[in-house]
């Protein structure tokens, strides 16, 4: 592993709170740490309410973390404030889950493309100048004549292509996407992954891509990374996380993956709900839901091994 | 977008009230540019003899100064129309302003103009207006400065609610994070997403703003005699109750611009729908 | 509950002796269009179903696999021209009248949605909305109906029903509510259920659960499943038979293991090389 400072995102400790009126604050994120290099592709995976949306809001700055700190090319990621963005932080962008809520109905998809060329433009970016919306559009698989159309006149699935070629525009040097091909159907969602991967990867950007859903996770990330309940429980190279899960939690998600072999095989139920992120349970967040949990589990709480599991199985 | 706007008009438009209301408000406006033209006598002249009855020579009679009623309703259009329109726009400038800095700013800066806009709301609109005006003294600048410092603040709650709903939205999170500045994002990504609701609101207070304003003038608080106002004349029919007609036809001007601005209003409202109907929905929601 | 492979067990055979209790025979449905002509949005469907069978439809947005199953409850849209047969339990839906088709939604066919919070009243109770069903469908008393309705909760593997039937919808988890929502469908006791994306929206871990409830109904009461689904990995799991629609036609129909691993059209290849999901062999 390469020294923190050298890392393109390193998050350490991070900690989101989301406050509630009248109500206790929820821990969306309760300490988490991960690191991303460039031309790294991250896959975060886990079910809804488990904080990933959290986090990659706080990665972008969008929220202001409660606790812990999130270094962009070595320097602390800001919130965004008032004030306008620096040219910098530019070089982090996010593609959002709705194609319908992060496109302004009321401009042309051309105006918007451009919105990004001019923030790789102003950030200095060598090249950014010479993009224009028309090849961008082209770069993520769509005709270059939609440059004229407003997202009313598109499907969400186009719209999210155009989201895409708007962050792309900017030259990040770390994409996030959160959750950005769940609105999509199903025969489009690996194709935008993988396109997703491609652009990332070509300029040599990082990228964290958020996902419920493991079986396209893996087709496109080097590493990836397991959140149960604001924590990560496992975290490794994707082809040892797909073939040998050890966390419980990581073997439950795989084994209840449907796959189409035409096997008729049921996939296996993972009993009872997602605890409350309000009020999480004691020891291991897990526990109450781990089949394997066993004396003390609902005491200690495991931390992220070296071996990236964090479960008292593998603690010697 | 204002193309747009006029394409998805003509629905409405076709409603035998919408068609009214723009005939009668046409005709106002006409009648107030072309009073000099229409006019048959000086609004101000007075000439025997007073308190004529209607008919020829004096078609909606004259008052107790000699002064042709007819010609004093055309011109009081020209004071009218104008003064609404003007402290209409005004409170839709300042109230979607400071509603608009509340809600994209929040904190500090919306706790403070909220609550001098709860403030104004909790009086009722018509006295406060009167106190204002008393209180600057009687002229018809004062009238529209104390319309328009009671009438900005349901333009702030909803510009404020319409903004607050719009800040989280998506495309706005990723015009910022594209290093937008403040009012780069307020202009290009809310601004246009928060006009068409607030014109609405526009077009249905312009009834509004004219009643106060005669209310204002009414009872002495704004035009000063001899200027033709409608309010005015109206309060001066009072003072001669045996002639009907002193009275009544200011009155009637009234009426039918009231209702012409409001069935307009009501006209763009619908042309609007469904979209302002949700938009307004959400901005109830945050100003509750 | 036993492991994976029902498969395996006696359906086959028993499914053989008994005739089919929805038999879809060229089903062609047009929409009233704004040009007069119309649009047809389903070109000849054939499709049956077997007591304890899971038909699959799969296919992408806009196939018209959700038309026929608003087709077999009756429910087409209003102006829709419907030619062909739905014959259910004998039956020919397509030959009923509105009313006659009244009686027939819920008691034989009844249909479960993508989302559950549409069809359950966010400021009823579960047990209230429940026992209004049975009361309105079955004429039972209050008390029976209270009865019965939990023992659907516990049917659909509902911990503690008796107490679940005082929560509103709201404080049951997504998962939860979906199995509420097919409670409901469950009320009257209907041959047929229609099963409209059951488990889109829901994780995967929950997802488990749902598939291996409807799965499990099916094989122990002998419910029939049309299940609507754009998911091929939900189909592989608990459908028996496989058809895939686009632009309204069949393109292909089978047992569900040689749709998916030998598809003889072009367009269900297609459809399953596009997945992520797909193990390699």
């Amino acid at each position: 592993m390469m020294a923190r400072q050298n890392r393109l995102l390193s998050v350490s400790d991070l900690v989101v709170q989301h406050r509630r009126a009248g109500r206790r604050p929820v821990r969306a994120v309760a300490g988490v740490s991960l690191d991303l290099g460039a031309g790294e592709v991250l896959g975060l995976v886990g079910e809804s309410g488990c904080g990933k949306s959290s986090l990659a809001r706080a990665v972008c700055g969008l929220t202001a973390p409660t606790g812990g700190e999130i270094l962009f090319d070595g320097r602390p990621m800001r919130p965004l404030g008032v004030r306008r963005r620096a040219p910098a932080l530019t070089g982090v962008q996010m593609v959002f889950q709705d194609p319908y809520g992060s496109l302004n109905p009321r401009r042309r998809v051309s105006a918007q493309i451009a919105d990004g060329i001019r923030a790789g433009a102003e950030r200095g970016e060598r090249g950014a100048t010479k993009l224009t919306p028309g090849a961008l559009l082209v770069r993520v698989g769509l005709p270059e004549d939609l440059a004229d159309r407003y997202p009313q006149e598109l499907s969400g699935g186009q719209r999210q292509r155009v989201a895409i070629a708007r962050a792309v525009a900017a030259r990040p040097r770390l994409l996030v996407g959160d959750e950005p091909i769940s609105a999509l159907d199903a025969s489009a969602q690996a194709q935008v992954a993988r396109m997703m991967r491609a652009l990332a990867v070509e300029s040599g950007a990082g990228l964290l891509f958020i996902s419920h859903d493991l079986s396209v996770v893996r087709l496109i990330a080097d590493r990836i990374a397991v959140m149960y309940l604001g924590r990560i429980v496992e975290t490794g190279p994707t082809a040892e996380v797909w073939e040998n899960p050890r966390h419980p939690y990581t073997r439950a998600l795989l084994a209840a993956i449907p796959h189409p072999d035409g096997a008729g095989r049921l996939p296996v139920e993972l009993p009872g709900d997602a605890s409350d992120a309000a009020a999480p349970p004691s020891g291991c967040r897990f526990h109450p839901r781990c089949p394997l949990a066993f004396e003390g589990c609902d005491r200690e709480e495991p931390q992220l091994a070296a071996d990236g599991v964090a479960c008292r199985l593998y603690s010697s | 977008m204002n193309l747009r706007l006029l394409k998805r008009l003509p629905p409405a438009c076709r409603r035998p009230l919408t068609l009214i209301g723009s005939g009668v408000a046409l005709l106002w406006l006409l009648a107030g540019l072309a009073a000099p033209l229409l006019a048959p006598h000086d609004p101000l002249a007075q000439s025997l003899p007073r308190l004529a009855g209607p008919g020829r020579g004096h078609w909606f009679g004259t008052d107790a100064l000699g002064r042709d009623i007819l010609s004093r309703v055309l011109y009081g259009a020209r004071v009218s129309i104008p003064l609404s329109l003007t402290v209409v726009a005004l409170s839709l400038f300042v109230g979607g302003v400071l509603g608009g800095f509340a809600g994209y700013f929040g904190r500090r800066v919306d706790e403070v103009i909220m609550r001098v806009a709860d403030l104004v709301l909790a009086f009722p609109t018509v006295i406060l207006a009167l106190v204002i005006a008393a209180a600057l003294g009687a002229s018809l600048q004062n009238a529209v400065l104390a319309i328009l410092l009671v009438a900005w603040p349901p333009f702030a709650r909803v510009a404020r609610g319409l903004v607050l709903g719009l800040r989280s939205q998506e495309y706005i999170l990723s015009g910022r994070l594209l290093g937008f500045s403040a009012w780069r994002s307020l202009r290009v990504d809310v601004l246009p997403g928060v006009l068409g609701p607030l014109l609405v609101l526009t077009a249905l207070d312009i009834g509004n703003a004219t009643l106060l304003l005669s209310g204002l003038s009414f009872l002495g608080l704004g035009a000063k005699p001899p200027i033709a106002e409608w309010g005015s004349m109206v309060a001066d029919g009072t003072l001669q109750f045996d002639s009907w007609w002193i009275g009544v036809f200011p009155g009637l001007a009234i009426l039918t611009i009231v209702l012409a601005f409001n069935f307009l209003g009501d006209a763009l409202r619908d042309a609007l729908d469904p979209g302002t109907a949700k938009t307004i929905g959400t901005a109830k929601e945050h100003a509750a | 509950m036993t492991e994976a492979n029902h498969a395996e067990r006696t359906r086959p055979q028993r499914a053989e002796d008994q005739r089919d209790i929805l038999d879809i025979v060229g089903l062609t449905v047009a929409l009233p269009g704004r040009t007069g002509t119309g649009t047809t949005v389903l070109h000849g469907v054939d499709l049956r179903l077997k007591p304890g069978g899971i038909h699959g439809l799969a296919g992408e947005s806009g196939s018209g696999k959700t038309m026929t199953g608003l087709a077999v409850m009756g429910l087409l849209p209003p102006g829709a021209r419907a030619r062909g047969r739905v014959l259910l339990d004998g039956e020919d839906l397509l030959s009923l009248s509105a009313h006659e088709l009244g009686a027939v939604r819920g008691r034989v066919v009844s249909m479960v949605f993508q989302d559950p919070s549409t069809c359950l009243h966010p400021m009823l109770t579960i047990g209230h909305q429940l026992t209004d069903h049975l009361r309105h469908h079955l004429k039972i008393g209050r008390k029976e109906a209270r009865g019965r309705a939990a023992d659907l909760l516990g049917r659909v593997r509902i911990p503690s029903p008796a107490e679940a039937l005082s929560r509103y919808p709201h404080e049951f988890s997504g998962g939860m509510r979906q199995r509420v929502a097919i409670a409901a469908a469950l009320a009257c006791e209907p041959k047929v259920v229609i099963a409209d994306e059951p488990t889109t929206g829901l994780d995967v871990t929950i997802q488990a659960g749902v598939l291996r409830l409807l799965r499990g109904l099916c094989d122990e009461l002998g419910l029939a499943i049309l299940l609507v689904t754009h998911d091929l990995g939900v189909m592989s799991a608990i459908a028996d038979e496989v058809s895939v629609l686009k632009h309204g036609r069949v393109v292909e129909s089978g047992p569900r293991a040689r749709v998916l691993t030998a598809p003889r059209h072009g367009y269900t290849r297609s459809l399953l090389e596009a997945l992520p999901g797909r193990t390699a062999t």
